[in-house]
Order: C-alpha cells, then sequence, then structure tokens
C-alpha cells in the first residue's frame, strides 16, 4: 500500500496490517485487462459512521467539520480529500485518506467526535470494515451490470454518485468516481468473494471480441 | 421479481427488501391485564388477506429505513408507499377500479385458478409497480 514506509501508526503496528483483499493483489493483476477493464484494491481509507439528524445543530457542526452533509440518495458531499457518503436520512459514511486518521497524525474521527459532543447521534471509527475496489475502463459498467440490479447508465448514474446496493449479491457502497471508473466498498469479509466474482466477470473481456 | 419504491431511494429490487409482517398491530395498552390467549393472538395472530393488505418493509441493504406498503396480495400490485407511524392511505376506490374485476371475482369464487391467474397478472403488476409510486427525492 502506498506511503507504507512513512506511516508509523500504533507503536509500529501499522507496518503488519494487510488489507481483507491483499492475497488477490497478483490475480487482480493479472485478471486485469489494460485499456479495457482494470480492477484492484485501493489503498487503506479511514472511514467513520456518522449518525445524526442532519437539520439539528450538531448536524450542522458534523456538517462544518466534514464539509457538509448530502440531503438524499446519492448525494456525495465533503471537500478535496474528505467524502461524505449519503446511507440513510440520519446515516452517513465519511472516508478520507488514511492519514486522516487519529493514530497516523491526523484528527478526523477525533473532531467528529468532538464535534457531536453529548448531543444524540453517533460517530463510529469503521476504517476497518469495508475495503476498497478500484474497477475501472471502457468495460467497468458492463462487468458491474452483471450483477446490479441498478441503472448504471451515465445519465442516471453520474460521477460523484453514491448507492448502497448490491453487486454479485454482496452488499457494497458503489461509487462513481469517473465517467469510467468506480470505487466499491464492500465488508472485509466480503471482499475475498466480491474480487474473485468481479474477476469472473471480467474474464471474457481478455478474449479476442468474435465478430 | 418485485420492484418496490423505497421512499428514501427510490425503486429498487425485491432481494434488497425484507418483509416485516402486517402493518398497524398496536402494542396492547396494558400487557399485564391480558390473559394467555389475548397475548398470544396479539403475538402471533395475524390478518391473512385476500386483496389489499398494509405490510412493513426494510430496505435492508439500502438505508435499513421501514416503512409501510399497500399491496394486493393477489395481483401484487403495489398501491401505496407510506411512513410508518401514518394512518393506513385510502386507495382502495382508484384501485378497485384500476385492477379490474375479473380476476379478483374469479379467485374469489374458485382457489384452483388461482395459481395461473396471480402468475399472469404478477408480470403486468411488476411492470406497473415503478409507475405507480414515484418518491419525491430520488435521484436514481
Amino acid at each position: 500500500m502506498a506511503n507504507t514506509a512513512a506511516l508509523e501508526g500504533i507503536n509500529g503496528l501499522r507496518d503488519i496490517r494487510r488489507s481483507p483483499a491483499s492475497h488477490l493483489t497478483a490475480a487482480l493483476e493479472t485478471g486485469s485487462v489494460q485499456g479495457t477493464v482494470v480492477l484492484k484494491e485501493g489503498p487503506f481509507q479511514t472511514m467513520a459512521g456518522v449518525r445524526v439528524d442532519p437539520r439539528s445543530e450538531q448536524g450542522s457542526r458534523i456538517a462544518a467539520v466534514a464539509g457538509g452533509l448530502p440531503a438524499r440518495c446519492g448525494e456525495v458531499s465533503g471537500t478535496d480529500s474528505v467524502s461524505v457518503l449519503w446511507l440513510a436520512p440520519s446515516e452517513f459514511l465519511v472516508v478520507a485518506p488514511e492519514e486522516a486518521h487519529d493514530s497516523l497524525g491526523g484528527d478526523l474521527i477525533g473532531s467528529l467526535t468532538a464535534a457531536l459532543g453529548d448531543a444524540p447521534g453517533q460517530v463510529v471509527d469503521l476504517s476497518a470494515n469495508r475495503t476498497t475496489f478500484e474497477l475501472s475502463g471502457p468495460r467497468a459498467r458492463a462487468v458491474l451490470e452483471k450483477g446490479c440490479a441498478l441503472d448504471l447508465h451515465p445519465r442516471s448514474f453520474t460521477p460523484g454518485t453514491a448507492l448502497t446496493t448490491e453487486v454479485g449479491n454482496i452488499p457494497v457502497i458503489l461509487l462513481k468516481t469517473g465517467d469510467e471508473s468506480f470505487r466499491l466498498f464492500p465488508r472485509a469479509s466480503f471482499a475475498d468473494f466480491l474480487g474473485r466474482w468481479l474477476l469472473d466477470a471480467m474474464r471474457e473481456y481478455a478474449s479476442p471480441e468474435v465478430p | 421479481m418485485l420492484l418496490i419504491s423505497c421512499p428514501n431511494c427510490g425503486s429498487r429490487d425485491e432481494t434488497e427488501f425484507h418483509y416485516g409482517g402486517q402493518a398497524h398491530v398496536p402494542y396492547p395498552e396494558n400487557p399485564n391485564d391480558m390473559n394467555d390467549r389475548e397475548w398470544a393472538e396479539f403475538l402471533f395472530y395475524r390478518d391473512n388477506t385476500k386483496g389489499t393488505f398494509a405490510e412493513r418493509w426494510l430496505h435492508s441493504t439500502g438505508c435499513r429505513q421501514w416503512f409501510n406498503m399497500l399491496r394486493d396480495t393477489v395481483t401484487y400490485d403495489i398501491q401505496a408507499v407510506y411512513p410508518m407511524g401514518t394512518p393506513r392511505p385510502d386507495v382502495s376506490v382508484p384501485a378497485a377500479a384500476e385492477s379490474g374485476t375479473a380476476s379478483t371475482a374469479a379467485d374469489s369464487t374458485t382457489t384452483g385458478s388461482a395459481a395461473p391467474s396471480t402468475s399472469a397478472t404478477s408480470i403486468s403488476a411488476t411492470s406497473t409497480a415503478s409507475s405507480t409510486t414515484a418518491p419525491e427525492g430520488a435521484t436514481k
């Protein structure tokens, strides 16, 4: 993962941390078809689950820290480095680079917790809950459509949109980062299955197209 | 496959939802005053309506919020989606006119023909489900 040498972490334990799909790294590399569809596991990220009423006073305090709270399904708000994904009317997922975690010198979790204070709601460190798959390429949408019932056409699923749904029967958060790139957040225990499922779905694009 | 309109997320597949049983079953005001039979009836006895039925659903792989739904148990036609805690909406008049009387009348007289007629009507009910209830605030 990126910058592992620079990050010491809690008592040096950062160096022995393994991502949930790290054992698939080689398989993801050989299974990817450059220029067609590429799958890789993303770097560790800091994630915080936030439950707060966005219309309340504590909601606006948290919005000030996180860079705004999304108002409806699919919306993503936040700043350059921090994105806030809509999960439910009063439930959000704050995603930031790994360096933002308090144990690595950042202050994201702490500042969110401080913003909530004693008010009703919760801020939970979920950094190890989900891993990230990055799927990109002209055929990325076709791969996802094999196992996702949502309308993924660009006219309804635009870049900068995140939806909670199922891909290959696995509950994931599906974030569209660009015209042809997606980010999938499966829970850690599903990472192995979903990684292999996506590799299987990508396999046909490695063969020459049959006219 | 039903296409269910979640009030928060818009139309999603039935597989993303979980069924929550009959809606509008109030918790007894004084459970200690009830005898065993009344308590058992509150816990376990539910209507088995043929026709429009108010039921609870949970969007378990989406927004994880509960909502109520009026669904026809014969045609699977979803007639209304409304929030928890609100009274059952009265949509019986337009629904009866819309779904027609032929299929329900035939089902009520003979149970033997129920299976083929429900499978035939469920296809049309699924295709109209998305148009009957358009949730506000759905970006999808």
